[in-house]
């Protein structure tokens, strides 16, 4: 336990390091707040301006848990569909690698042709941008079950589905998890670059009007309050990761549990 | 009682596929006709099981014995429905494979246990899923299936385990709960393949008194592979002998030791004379196919 503290000691006073660095380095060499604002002047800022802020981060939170949540449900049924079946992993793979290749900011114009500015592009960017990682980890999971296993319930006369429910699933859950915690941050992506584009609200177009006045701390805000809204979702996605498949990494606090 | 001196001339008239005697009650449970397995396709096709029919009757101990890749868990896995026959046909209890109405249990040569279950979920998956305890698995799986799994975990000594992970046992325990996992349903078939071939000599002679007692309690019909000849002689009624590959059956023997048998029984002079000619046997069927293909 105690190197285990030691480590999160370590990793708290990297970070506080970094911050210090960046802080000591602006007032030594005199950057230009309009360059790059000391990590103090974006804190005073994010208090200053917190209550016009609030509203603008709370857009990007919801549209991007709406786009995830879309994104991985239809990740988690099309992975299924092309895991569950050999023929289907083999045959689907190389449309998959084509799509997932896109550069999804490639789509937004497409997306506001169809539906017009606001949330509704923002979400669906958010969306397909995390659909592809929790495709292909769920059908990996799937397709790389041990056969083994299967057998163990093929003699038990098991049908596909008590397989799929039995074996398949929790096989997969590692995987699927893996490929939560990269879309969940990838959500965000989608979401801010659609608010960028696109949009009158959002930290994404907050931001970009920021930028224009050259309001330069404020746009520091921004990355601020992405960078702690990615990192609480990642957490609490890790969280529950290590209570579900405890057994993949052998913690012992799972096997107590 | 047991063919003295058999030179591979003679086994090869054995290879007749009547070479069968009727042991006791003939009902049978396994019926294999002109069974024929080959893998891959046409001209790359090799051939794991050579014609083989043969019956096995209900509660008869068997043991399958060859040289390795000689198709003893090919046959193992007709049975249990997980491979199907090139050519012929495999009967379980009257009915082509896969529509019998028995109870299958099966144990690998791996334990198999599934990673995310504790031990105790892992012993009662059978009764999770198979008829026809599956019906009443919701109302009992916290109360007489739970203790039905902690009752069979106690007889072979791991009662203190049953909250445990697959991964924070030893092979041998592993391979325990998997043997339990392949009686909990009170199976009508059980299936072994090899299920102590990766255990020390004494846990695997340990089991072998367990897994005696279990079948003398419960009687059910027990197909077990292996290439360790003590283990077979000490366990089975029936000894089938199994050339090289592509495998078919040379001899096929009765086994009258009394039982319960005892490691005792493994130092008289017949059980050794037993084992000898078994061993004479798979080293000239070994030989038998030496010659490249």
């Amino acid at each position: 336990m105690r190197a285990v503290n030691r480590e999160k000691l370590a990793s708290a006073a990297l970070i506080v390091g970094v911050f210090v660095l960046w802080e000591v380095s602006c007032l030594v060499f005199g950057i230009s707040e309009i360059i790059l604002p000391r990590p103090s002047q974006i804190i005073a800022t994010l208090i200053d301006r917190w209550p016009a802020l609030m509203p603008h981060a709370v857009q990007t939170l919801y549209t991007t848990l709406v786009g995830f949540a879309l994104g991985v449900g239809a990740g988690v049924v099309i992975g299924l569909l092309i895991g569950s079946s050999r023929l289907a992993y083999n045959v689907a793979f190389p449309l998959l690698v084509g799509f997932s290749s896109i550069p999804k900011v490639a789509v937004v114009p497409i997306f506001v042709l169809w539906f017009g500015s606001g949330t509704v592009p923002a979400v669906l960017t958010s969306a397909i941008i995390c659909v592809f990682p929790v495709v292909v980890n769920m059908a990996t999971g799937l397709a790389t079950t041990e056969p083994e296993l299967e057998d163990v319930l093929r003699t038990l006369k098991a049908s596909k589905r008590d397989i799929l429910l039995n074996v398949g699933l929790p096989r997969a859950m590692p995987y699927f998890f893996a490929s939560l915690k990269v879309a969940v941050t990838l959500s965000f992506v989608g979401t801010v670059i659609s608010e960028t584009v696109a949009s009158n609200r959002g930290v994404g177009n907050m931001m970009l009007i920021a930028s224009s006045n050259f309001n330069v701390p404020l746009v520091f805000a921004g990355l601020f309050i992405l960078a702690g809204l990615g990192v609480a979702l990642y957490v609490i996605f890790s969280l529950i990761e290590r209570r579900v498949t405890g057994w993949a990494n052998r913690k012992t606090e799972f096997a107590g549990g | 009682m047991f063919l003295q001196n058999a030179t591979p001339a003679e086994t090869a008239e054995l290879t007749t596929p009547t070479g069968l005697k009727p042991s006791g009650g003939a009902r049978p449970i396994i019926e294999f006709e002109r069974v024929t397995v080959s893998y891959g396709r046409d001209a790359a096709a090799t051939q794991a099981l050579a014609e083989s029919t043969f019956r096995i009757d209900h509660g008869d101990f068997i043991a399958l014995v060859g040289p390795s890749g000689c198709g003893k868990s090919t046959i193992l896995k007709l049975v249990g429905g997980l491979l199907k026959a090139s050519g012929g046909h495999v009967f379980v209890a009257r009915r082509e494979v896969g529509a019998e109405d028995v109870r299958i249990g099966m144990a690998f040569q791996n334990p198999t246990l599934l990673p995310w279950l504790s031990i105790r979920d892992n012993v009662m998956l059978p009764l999770k899923i198979a008829r026809p305890f599956r019906e009443e698995w919701r109302q009992k799986r916290k109360t007489e299936y739970r203790d039905r799994a902690d009752a069979l975990l106690a007889k072979v000594g791991l009662q203190d385990f049953a909250n445990k992970f697959p991964w924070q046992l030893s092979g041998g325990m592993q391979q325990r709960a998997s043997l339990c996992r392949a009686l909990i349903h009170d199976p009508t078939l059980l299936l072994l393949d090899e299920p102590f071939g990766a255990l020390d000599q004494f846990t695997r002679e340990e089991l072998w008194a367990t897994l005696q007692t279990l079948w003398m309690e419960r009687r059910p019909t027990v197909l077990l592979v292996t290439h360790d000849l003590r283990e077979s002689a000490f366990l089975a009624n029936r000894i089938m002998v199994m050339s090289a590959r592509p495998g078919r059956i040379l001899v096929d023997e009765q086994v009258d030791f009394p039982r319960p048998r005892t490691l005792d029984t493994t130092y008289q002079p017949e059980f050794t004379s037993l084992t000898h000619t078994l061993r004479s046997l798979i080293v000239a069927a070994r030989s038998g196919a030496g010659a490249p293909s």
